[in-house]
């Protein structure tokens, strides 16, 4: 439905888009997700014919928006932004202002404007003058304010950065209502891994002006398509190394020390292996031998950093691995820094990425 | 010492008891200059909105002699205004110098400037997310540019005020265009505030002109307050 089609943009020398190509498919919540800077915002302002692509095309049910803007295209769109504006006017002035633009009969805006105002829970406030809300209520006459005109595309450019917790979940439960009981498709863009994971159907991953990759949260999350990604979904342990043949299994030398691996390889490849610290255990260097077939790697302890309730314990294993344990544990095993340890982990826990 | 303060008293009571001089100077000034303000605005709106919204060459330079013209002289506003208009000007021929026409003229030409780019300042002063949610709206361009003045509406009314402040304060052009004439009927004369106290200060009537400057301070007040007030709101 939303096609991307090498979307390239360049403010001055800057090239901020450099030919994404992707597929928002209708009904779905699509995630931008990406660093700070990494050209989210300007990507949907694209799509919401705000600021015009230097090059490629943008396709809308198969038309080419850029090629003739058109009021009506817009018109299919609403949009979110970051910053919560509003209209120095009342809270029902501000949702009506779409439905003013349209030509709609007052009788008709009334009637959406108080169902609006319901559906983000803000019964009742019609009368207040929008600018002495809270920033999570502006947001969320903004979100009204999208809505009521029935966009077919809701855009929402990072709309819970500048909100506290509070807010933030229940902008997030009205666009997952607003999208299960309207049908409407979502395009939100975030800078939090979590949110995305928690909203989308499918995320991708803005990097260095391109979808560094597009798919699921899970795999997103479990199989990130390089080390960037990898790095930034969050990962904590990325070990770099190059692939040998071993006995017929697949292994990886990372700087002498040897990590199966499940995945086929092709001996010789340059890889990147993504670990996440959930998947490890540590447990003391004289236990018994890990069950053979897993990998259990030799090391010290280099470091304990509390983390919340639990602690961030980090090896030394020739290269470093961290695993996020419960303090007990930690007492239980007696960890301190220069501890012996043995650290494992199955082959199937290790997800190897090419490395270019 | 004593003379000012009997100048106070006599002014207090000039005022109290609505004299009649003071009274029709004090109309004809707010008249003149009122018309004058609502003239400029008619013209410096939509120029400052158009020179905002526009993209030409040069936009930069303009909006920065714009800014030069601010602190415009009066005096040399006055003397332009009198060549056009005077006998051997090629407007003469409309008999407006010592008019309150040619002052209204003179104002007008005065506050263009301060106000177009004022008007200009206003439309910047609305939040550019304020702009995008307009056309992301679906806005068609009338409807956006509506709505961005209404946006920046009290910042276009003290646009208006700081026009009619200077329109009413200044004295240069008032006097040379003018003439600081005070003739039987109320239209054909061209005395005001300014002129008035000018001309009375220089006669040694210093109760008229102390009078005639609270009246001008007071109106400058009530501007003020008006403009407070609707911003607060």
């Amino acid at each position: 439905m939303i096609e991307l089609e090498g979307v390239r943009k360049q403010f001055d020398e800057k090239i901020v888009l450099d030919g994404v190509v992707g597929r928002i498919e209708r009904g779905e919540i699509f995630a931008v997700i990406g660093p700070s800077g990494s050209g989210k915002s300007t990507l949907l302002r694209l799509i919401d014919l705000l600021d015009t692509p230097t090059g490629g095309a943008i396709r809308v049910n198969g038309a080419d928006i850029h090629a003739g803007k058109s009021l009506a295209i817009q018109r299919m769109m609403g949009m979110v932004f970051q910053k919560p504006a509003v209209f120095n006017t009342t809270v029902a002035e501000n949702i009506a202002v779409g439905l003013r633009f349209r030509g709609a009969r007052e009788a008709a805006i009334r009637e959406k404007v108080e169902e609006a105002l319901e559906m983000v829970d803000l019964s009742g406030y019609g009368d207040r003058r929008a600018r002495t809300l809270s920033g999570g209520e502006m947001q969320r006459v903004a979100l009204a304010r999208a809505m009521v005109i029935e966009p077919e595309i809701l855009l929402m450019d990072e709309p819970t950065a500048n909100l506290d917790p509070v807010s933030v979940a229940t902008i997030e439960d009205l666009v997952v209502r607003i999208n299960r009981d309207l049908g409407t498709t979502v395009l939100i863009s975030t800078h939090d891994m979590y949110q995305g994971q928690r909203l989308a159907h499918r995320l991708g991953v803005l990097m260095n002006g391109v979808f560094a990759q597009v798919g699921t949260p899970r795999e997103v999350f479990t199989l990130p398509a390089s080390r960037e990604v990898a790095r930034f979904v969050g990962i904590e342990n990325i070990v770099d190394g190059v692939v040998v043949g071993e006995n017929g299994a697949t292994a990886v030398d990372a700087g002498g020390v040897r990590v199966r691996v499940a995945a086929p390889l092709a001996p010789g490849e340059r890889v990147s292996l993504c670990i996440r610290s959930e998947d490890l255990r540590i447990a003391p260097a004289d236990a018994a031998k890990a069950p053979p077939g897993k990998n259990a790697l030799p090391g010290t302890v280099a470091s304990i950093v509390p983390r919340g309730p639990f602690s961030r314990v980090t090896v030394d294993c020739g290269f470093a691995l961290s695993s996020v344990i419960s303090w007990k544990r930690v007492d239980d095993l007696d960890l301190r820094e220069g501890s012996s340890v043995t650290v494992s982990f199955a082959p199937e826990s290790v997800h190897a990425v090419r490395r270019e | 010492m004593y003379e000012i303060i009997e100048g106070f008293l006599e002014a207090a009571r000039l005022i109290v008891t609505l004299d009649p001089d003071v009274i029709a100077i004090s109309v004809r000034s707010i008249i003149i200059s009122l018309t004058a303000t609502v003239l400029a605005s008619l013209v410096a709106v939509p120029l400052g909105a158009a020179i905002y919204f526009g993209t030409f060459p040069g936009r930069k330079s303009l909006i920065n002699l714009i800014q030069t013209l601010y602190s415009l002289p009066t005096v040399v506003v006055g003397l332009l205004i009198f060549l056009l208009i005077s006998r051997v000007g090629p407007f003469g021929f409309m008999r407006l110098l010592f008019t309150p026409t040619a002052m209204v003229i003179a104002q007008t030409i005065l506050v263009l400037p301060i106000m177009t780019g004022l008007t200009i300042s206003a439309l910047s002063g609305v939040d550019p997310v304020i702009r995008d949610t307009l056309r992301s709206l679906g806005a068609t361009r009338l409807q956006f540019l509506a709505n961005i003045m209404r946006e920046a509406k009290f910042a276009l009314l003290a646009t208006v005020a700081i026009g009619f402040g200077r329109a009413i304060s200044e004295v240069g052009a008032a006097i040379l265009v003018g003439g600081n004439i005070m003739a039987s009927s109320f239209a054909s004369s061209t005395r005001v505030l300014t002129t008035a106290i000018s001309l009375e200060t220089s006669m040694g009537n210093i109760s008229e002109s102390i009078a005639l400057g609270i009246i001008l301070l007071a109106i400058a007040l009530a501007v003020n307050l008006v403009i407070t007030t609707i911003q607060h709101r």
